[in-house]
């Protein structure tokens, strides 16, 4: 109280710093900062990549100059300065000083070369909907704008468009049902039986028992699959279908090839939102076609998770056990302060040094002996000599074991002396002490090490690409054959998908919306990993709360 | 020393006569200790009777918790600890080459100033010692930790809350759960380091009356700055100063008529 009333006279600048509120202050902006940094990433990536699964309205724009026509739909809008287009050479009708240029996408890139156009606006004429324009998602060419004229089966029209468009499209689309049963049949053969088949023949053949009863046996099993195989195929060339271009062109197309078809001009919101959900669920459950620019990333959520579950299996014991030493056994010393500088300075050595490293001693060293050792027949062609989901996950572990180690040790500090003297007193040894009663009260601090040490590693890139991920992996890490597990398999990573699709695709508009979408799905993983574990520790800590108490 | 040539330390140290040879638990001879240089305990020759309790008292920082744990080696996890002299356990030194530490503190039990069950079941913080013992028996098992818990006079107070964590007992229920603790493993020997100090009056009252009922089958040695519970739980009273042990004698003629000045200074409140 007195010092109040000794201070009141002093107001301004000292006795604000003295009452501490511009602090606050700073404290409260920082904060706010700091979320609103990651709502506008979120919301930004939200934005940006989620609007990609809805079915836009298609439209018929026609140049007013050339006549010409094209089928698309309104991807951008940009507006460009008059003196702009000025100095690239463009004669502009109209006035005023910016003009709106649009970016189209007119499919077809089969016929047209490029699937993306900018158009100004002035150019054309008022466009049109018709209801009848049919987008076609393909397995190959990206998507077709046009017009469905019949549906043929061994080049017999089996439903015209000038006989009844309803009827036409209904047929379409049951035909395409079928044959999208057939596709999965194809894909479950040849992933499935002919994969595991002929690598089971490789076996025996690299082995030496080619011409063993039960070579013969598989060989025959191989040959029946393959059969299967070519009828499934001729059955899919059978049906096909005839589409009309925006400019006349009439195309006939295998249906084999068509992954969905809609008229989104004739939707309403019901399907569009259903349509939505199938497009996202694909995303997140289907394989990347086109060079990564459609379809899904499923087996590069996959690899992530893998990878990031292989290391944390690595990383924990690795960093408990250096823990335990450098706190529990080890003679605190000079030695023991040298060593822990080293594991904290560990933690700041760029990752691509990890990368280099994990390729030089973990692919070349240990994998070329492991292949020399043990899987010499196949040499020259490396087994795990090679990079793959194992050495990056070992190398992930490299890098963040630091945190871990610092983590657990700060753990083994705060457990009060009094619980260890209490089971030594018991006549525990120092080890059955650590192990019963230490090493569970220190389990949070772990499960914290093993948190920091998912986020670090699951947003890591750089020394991926030098241990094992790829652009496209034919086949996931995790199968039916034995022994289901493929270590040395290389494997498809979301951080680097959005690296890949981003910059070295060749279709960087269709790629655009992707990228948006595979970054928000990458922090929503490394989100759902980090609450999975948070969530165990908070368990730890329910059963240990002793520490946070005292 | 004195002009009459009279050793005065030698009286001073000269065993009690209350205490006869067959009878002592625990045999102290000339033990001297120090931390890095510091010294701690300075020549103590002290006998604890078997099956008594005996109290170690004295001003904060007079080795009284030092003396203390020597008696289970606690002091071997000091970095710098020297000790020299002999302590005796049934007539065998604890600090002989051959002597199994782990084998020693299971019979000279101990229990410390702070509650510090582990962060486990009440049941399993019971059977914590017999566990390490490799003993695993179910029924055994059960049985023991029935008997230890109705021995430190918590059976009825928590019999339906064997499965519970132990931390979320009261303190006084945590420090009477950790004395079933140390008598699980029947120790010959109980060492209790200011066991109520930080514990209220009437958990205080709880674990005086434990001691009282223990001493018919245990040694005890405790240690407390409470001259009051000194008084009235211990048969013999140790009173120490600066590392030495400056009177011992029955608890009964230390208190109403101590030999030494400083004693009666220190017990009158005069001093410390």
């Amino acid at each position: 109280m007195r010092s109040q009333t000794v201070n009141a006279p002093g107001r301004g600048v000292s006795h604000l710093l003295r009452r501490g509120e511009p602090l606050v202050w700073l404290n409260a902006a920082a904060v706010s900062f700091s979320i609103l940094a990651v709502l506008g990433l979120l919301v930004l990536l939200a934005w940006q990549g989620l609007g990609y699964f809805w079915p836009h309205a298609l439209s018929l724009y026609q140049l007013k100059e050339s006549g010409e026509i094209v089928l698309a739909e309104q991807v951008a809008v940009q507006q460009v300065p008059r003196e702009q287009l000025l100095a690239a050479g463009y004669e502009i009708p109209g006035s005023g000083p910016q003009l709106e240029r649009l970016l189209l996408k007119r499919g077809n890139r089969d016929v047209t070369g490029t699937d993306f156009v900018w158009v100004l606006r002035n150019e054309l004429m008022a466009p049109t909907a018709p209801p009848g324009a049919v987008r076609v998602e393909r397995e190959e060419w990206g998507n077709l704008y046009g017009f469905l004229e019949a549906v043929l089966e061994d080049d017999v029209v089996v439903a015209s468009a000038k006989d009844s468009a309803a009827a036409t499209w209904e047929r379409f689309q049951t035909q395409l049902e079928r044959a999208r049963r057939v596709r999965s049949d194809i894909r479950d053969l040849e992933r499935g039986e002919l994969r595991a088949t002929s690598q089971a023949l490789e076996q025996l053949r690299r082995r030496g028992r080619g011409a063993a009863a039960e070579a013969i046996e598989l060989e025959g099993a191989y040959e029946r699959a393959l059969r299967r195989l070519t009828a499934l195929y001729s059955e899919s060339a059978r049906h096909r279908y005839q589409i009309r271009l925006a400019d006349g062109q009439q195309l006939v197309l295998p249906l084999g090839q068509v992954v969905r078809a809609i008229q989104p001009n004739q939707m309403d919101v019901v399907d569009k939102l259903n349509y939505y959900r199938v497009r996202l669920w694909e995303f997140l459950s289907a394989e990347p076609r086109e060079a990564n620019t459609e379809g899904g990333v499923y087996p590069a959520i996959f690899g992530t998770v893998l990878m990031v579950v292989l290391m944390s299996i690595i990383v924990t014991p690795f960093g408990v056990l250096a823990a335990v030493f450098l706190h529990e056994v080890a003679e605190q010393g000079r030695l023991t302060r040298v060593f822990r500088a080293a594991v904290n300075n560990l933690a700041g050595v760029p990752s691509i040094v990890y990368g280099i490293f994990g390729l030089g001693f973990f692919v070349y060293g240990m994998g070329g002996e492991i292949d020399r050792l043990f899987y010499k027949d196949a040499l020259p062609s490396p087994t795990y000599g090679t990079p793959g989901i194992m050495w990056a996950s070992l190398t992930l572990a490299l890098l963040t074991l630091p945190v871990v180690i610092v983590a657990t040790e700060e753990g083994l500090a705060r457990i009060p002396r009094a619980v260890r003297e209490g089971s030594l007193a018991l006549g525990a040894t120092r080890a059955e002490t650590l192990w019963r009663v230490v090493l569970p009260m220190a389990s949070p601090a772990m499960m914290t090490g093993v948190i920091l040490a998912v986020a670090r590693a699951a947003g890591e890139v750089a020394p991926l690409m030098l241990v094992g991920v790829v652009k496209l992996a034919p086949t996931l890490p995790v199968d039916g054959v034995f022994p289901y597990l493929h270590l040395e398999q290389k494997f498809m990573h979301l951080g680097f998908h959005i690296y890949d699709v981003g910059f070295q695709s060749p279709n960087i508009e269709a790629a655009r919306p992707l990228v948006y979408a595979t970054a928000l799905l990458l922090v929503v993983i490394i989100a759902l990993l980090n609450f999975a574990a948070v969530t165990l520790r908070n368990r730890l800590r329910e059963r240990y709360a002793s520490l946070e108490a005292g | 020393m004195s002009t009459y040539g009279i050793d005065l330390e030698a009286l001073q140290r000269r065993p009690i006569d209350s205490v006869e040879a067959e009878d002592v638990a625990i045999s102290v001879e000339d033990l001297s200790l120090s931390y890095g240089g510091t010294a701690a305990l300075r020549d103590i020759n002290l006998n604890v009777p078997r099956r008594r309790v005996t109290a170690f008292i004295g001003p904060s920082g007079c080795g009284k918790t030092s003396l203390l744990r020597s008696f289970n080696r606690m002091n071997d996890l000091v970095n710098g600890c020297r000790l020299n002299g002999r302590v005796l356990l049934e007539g065998r030194d604890i600090y002989a080459p051959e002597v199994d530490v782990s084998q020693l503190r299971r019979r000279v039990g101990m229990v410390f100033q702070k509650p510090n069950p582990f962060p486990m079941s009440v049941y399993e913080n019971v059977a914590y010692g017999l566990r390490i013992q490799g003993m695993n028996k179910r029924r055994k098992l059960d049985e023991i930790v029935e008997r230890s818990l109705r021995s430190a006079a918590l059976w009825d107070e928590i019999k339906d809350r064997l499965q519970e964590n132990a931390l979320g007992l009261s303190g006084g229920q945590q420090q009477r759960l950790v004395i079933a603790r140390t008598i699980a493993v029947e120790p010959e020997v109980v060492l209790l380091d200011e066991p109520a100090s930080s514990l209220d009056p009437i958990s205080t009252l709880k674990i005086e009356e434990l001691i009282y009922e223990l001493k018919s089958s245990y040694t005890i040695v405790i240690v407390t700055h409470n001259m009051q519970q000194a008084a009235r739980v211990s048969d013999m009273t140790a009173f120490m100063n600066l590392g030495r042990l400056v009177e011992y004698d029955s608890t009964d003629r230390l208190f109403t008529n101590p030999r030494q000045q400083q004693t009666e200074d220190y017990i009158t409140g005069r001093y410390g």
